[in-house]
């Protein structure tokens, strides 16, 4: 019982490495889906085939494996470590929120590409026929409209990165799963710090949940 | 409905039974395997080592029969006490903290640790005593212990999860060291030569192997480490209530220690005779 | 590519085996999920509060915390949390608990918290009408049940079954902590032993990409298949 108490400290500074990564990694991925979903829907054949097969490859592997490849393998490559890409693949932080974001960023990508293709034509007409030129039509029309609806979807998949941000602990991270991974191992009482990791992750999650839900009733008048 | 439930119920349990090979007068011991030149694994994937050695003829002496499972490190102790093996043989040091969840039989081989750099790092030529016993202690201890401190101050010290050499660069007494954990020795060997960390701490031998198979320029610097929070020694872990496995194993360690076998099986493996 | 190859000189072998039980854990879990599903499901279905909440409890706890987490505990805990959970339905005495069924009941528990939902979607989509009907036909509780809701639920559930499928397939990588030798974990031992872990990890990229190829179409033919009629 005493466990809780006292690991919950611990678990609370690492807090805060979690929502780093997983704030970071959300901020990105949001631009490497947007880019990879109007990639999707583009007519060209070749944009097409490179964000179809960068969705297919990030969502049909592990987070870990992709985790893996960036942080291990790359370093593995004599002429990686010598070039400015070091820079980044040196540190575990930031190989983490390379591979976070190019995974959000697939299922993003999914997401804003069903919400954009799901744009009532008659409002696209509309907009046409009343002299809007392209690039006002994506920002003034198709973009708030593809927002609103991507939400619930938007909200599931940061839940979902909030758990991968978990995956950070394989790669020397201390964020609040590796810690609660270092403290189960040493003390071999996994109930107590599953309990107070866990209730933080659902903390996070219930938050997320009700800022999603708060957003989609602010979306709902435009 | 409830008829449904404990159909599938027993049925899942029939399967874990079948699953788990537990026959009563073999054992089974567990070891990392990832963890030369106490244990490691050949190409073809089969268990080879000082520990892999020394576990069959054990066993000899014991005479039971054995077999030798793998398991992570994260896992070894958990695995011991839900009786995936009946006992360790992991280049598991002895140390009160492990003593509290599981026992060990006495000692039957002992490494000293050290850091390991890549060549040309700043921290080569420390001026410390090639080796210092933490529990012994002692005035050139300490010297040294301030010497490092000083050095190694503000730098990145790779180092195995849940090992003695992690406890050391815990217990402060380096000083605030940034501290790497990793899953294996492994993976501290590659980060180490990725440059991803400034320094590494584990056994001896281990880099020594690593240095020879890899031919990557690693080094030894500063003292090597016995005693204190390194433990006291490797030795088989055991459970708690399985005393008479351990008066079993601490026979068949007398035997041989007395007959030269850990002496020979050191040599042969580590390049000295390391045994206790 | 000879590290592929099969047999002692190459790891192409080990690989074929470990994919296998990659899918072989995959496949327990799902099943255990499901069957946990259905429990879970019918509860929070159920008029009773508690077990709404309980079924709520369930699925927002499995779904919410990290896999690693789950699967830590699961592995820590062991055989005493196996126990545990069987002690609920009644069965008492000393279940001896391997790595195998570790992992499968690790994910399994999670699988099932998104196979609840699936399940749960499924029956309430189901019209209405379905159920007033076979009331009315005097047909008793059980018998509608098995006979016109669950094939309806089961071909309305298919396509997110295929989606938790992915997941759960996805998620065995994590179960190296129990030794079990899947995919993951033979690259892992694959990769530190020839000190070539990009070679490695991108084959089992592949390997999971292949797995994925495969259940894709499964799922498209079992589609095809239960959709008859409609």
């Amino acid at each position: 019982m005493e466990l809780i108490i006292e690991s919950f400290p611990k678990l609370l500074h690492a807090t805060k490495l979690t929502i780093e990564l997983t704030l970071l990694s959300l901020f990105f991925g949001i631009f490497v889906g947007v880019f990879f979903a109007v990639l999707r829907i583009s007519k060209n054949k070749i944009l097409y085939f490179i964000s179809y097969y960068y969705s297919y490859i990030f969502r049909g592997t592990p987070l870990l494996v992709q985790i893996f490849i960036i942080y291990f393998g790359l370093a593995q490559v004599e002429w990686i470590r010598e070039s400015f890409l070091w820079v980044v693949l040196k540190e575990p932080y930031s190989c983490a929120i390379l591979a976070f974001t190019l995974n959000t960023g697939a299922y993003s990508s999914e997401i804003f590409r069903s919400a954009f293709e799901t744009i009532n034509k008659g409002v696209l007409e509309a907009a046409k026929g009343l002299g809007l030129n392209k690039i006002n039509i994506f920002f003034k029309v198709k973009l708030p409209i593809a927002v609103k609806q991507s939400l619930p979807a938007y909200g599931n998949e940061m839940i979902l990165m909030l758990k991968g941000t978990s995956l950070a602990s394989t790669v020397t991270l201390l964020d609040l799963t590796g810690v609660a991974k270092h403290i189960i191992s040493t003390t071999f009482r996994p109930i107590e710090v599953f309990i107070v990791a866990g209730s933080i992750y659902l903390l996070m999650t219930f938050i997320i949940h009700n800022i999603i839900k708060l957003l989609e009733r602010r979306y709902e008048y435009k | 409905m409830k008829n449904i439930f404990k159909f599938f119920l027993s049925s899942i349990s029939a399967l874990a039974i079948l699953f788990s090979s537990a026959q009563a007068d073999s054992i089974r011991i567990g070891t990392e395997g990832a963890y030369p030149p106490w244990n490691a694994k050949d190409e073809s994937g089969k268990l080879i080592g000082f520990e892999v050695e020394l576990a069959n003829w054990l066993c000899i002496y014991m005479k039971h029969d054995c077999t030798i499972v793998e398991q992570d490190w994260d896992g070894m102790i958990p695995g011991l006490i839900m009786r995936k093996y009946d006992a360790i043989m992991a280049g598991m040091s002895i140390t009160d903290e492990r003593k509290k969840t599981i026992n060990f039989s006495q000692g039957y081989a002992d490494e000293v640790a050290s850091l390991a750099v890549m060549k040309g790092s700043s921290l080569e030529g420390m001026d410390t005593p090639k080796a210092i016993n933490l529990s012994t202690g002692g005035s050139a201890a300490k010297k040294a212990l301030k010497t490092l401190t000083a050095a190694l101050a503000g730098k990145t010290i790779g180092v195995q999860t849940a090992t003695i050499h992690q406890n050391f660069l815990e217990s402060g007494d380096v000083g605030s060291v940034k501290i790497r954990t990793y899953k294996t020795q492994d993976e501290v060997n590659l980060d180490l030569a990725a440059g991803r960390i400034d320094a590494a701490l584990a056994a001896a031998v281990a880099f020594t192997d690593y240095a020879e198979k890899s031919g990557k320029a690693v080094v030894l610097v500063g003292p090597t480490f016995a005693g204190g929070a390194f433990g006291n020694g490797v030795g088989v872990g055991l459970r708690k209530e399985d005393t008479k496995l351990e008066k079993d194993f601490n026979k068949a360690i007398n035997t041989a220690r007395k007959n030269g076998k850990i002496s020979e099986l050191a040599i042969k493996w580590f390049g000295f005779d390391a045994s206790m | 590519m000879s590290l592929l190859a099969y047999g002692d000189t190459g790891w192409g072998d080990e690989l074929f085996y470990a994919t296998l039980m990659t899918i072989a854990v995959a496949a327990a879990a799902i099943f255990i999920g499901f069957f946990l599903a259905a429990i879970f499901a019918s509860f929070k279905l159920s008029k009773s509060k508690i077990l709404n909440l309980a079924g709520g409890f369930y699925t927002t706890v499995f779904r919410g915390v990290p896999e690693l987490l789950v699967i830590y505990l699961f592995f820590f805990g062991g055989s005493g949390a196996v126990m545990f959970v069987a002690k609920i339905f009644g069965y008492n005495g000393y279940i001896e608990v391997n790595a195998f069924l570790t992992g499968a009941i690790s994910i399994g528990i999670i699988s099932g918290a998104y196979s609840t939902e699936v399940f749960r979607g499924a029956i309430q989509s189901i019209s209405l009408g379905q159920f007033e009907a076979s009331k009315v036909l005097g047909f008793k509780k059980k018998i509608y049940y098995y006979k016109i809701i669950i094939p309806q639920m089961l071909r309305l559930a298919l396509p997110n079954i295929s989606n938790v499928w992915q997941i759960t397939l996805k998620d065995t990588s994590l179960i190296s902590v129990t030794g079990l030798v899947e995919i993951m974990r033979q690259s892992y031992i694959a990769a530190g032993s020839t000190r070539d872990p990009l070679f490695f990890y991108s084959f089992a990229a592949v390997l999971y990409l292949f797995l994925t190829f495969l259940s894709m179409k499964l799922f498209n033919k079992l589609e095809k298949t239960y959709g008859k009629g409609y």
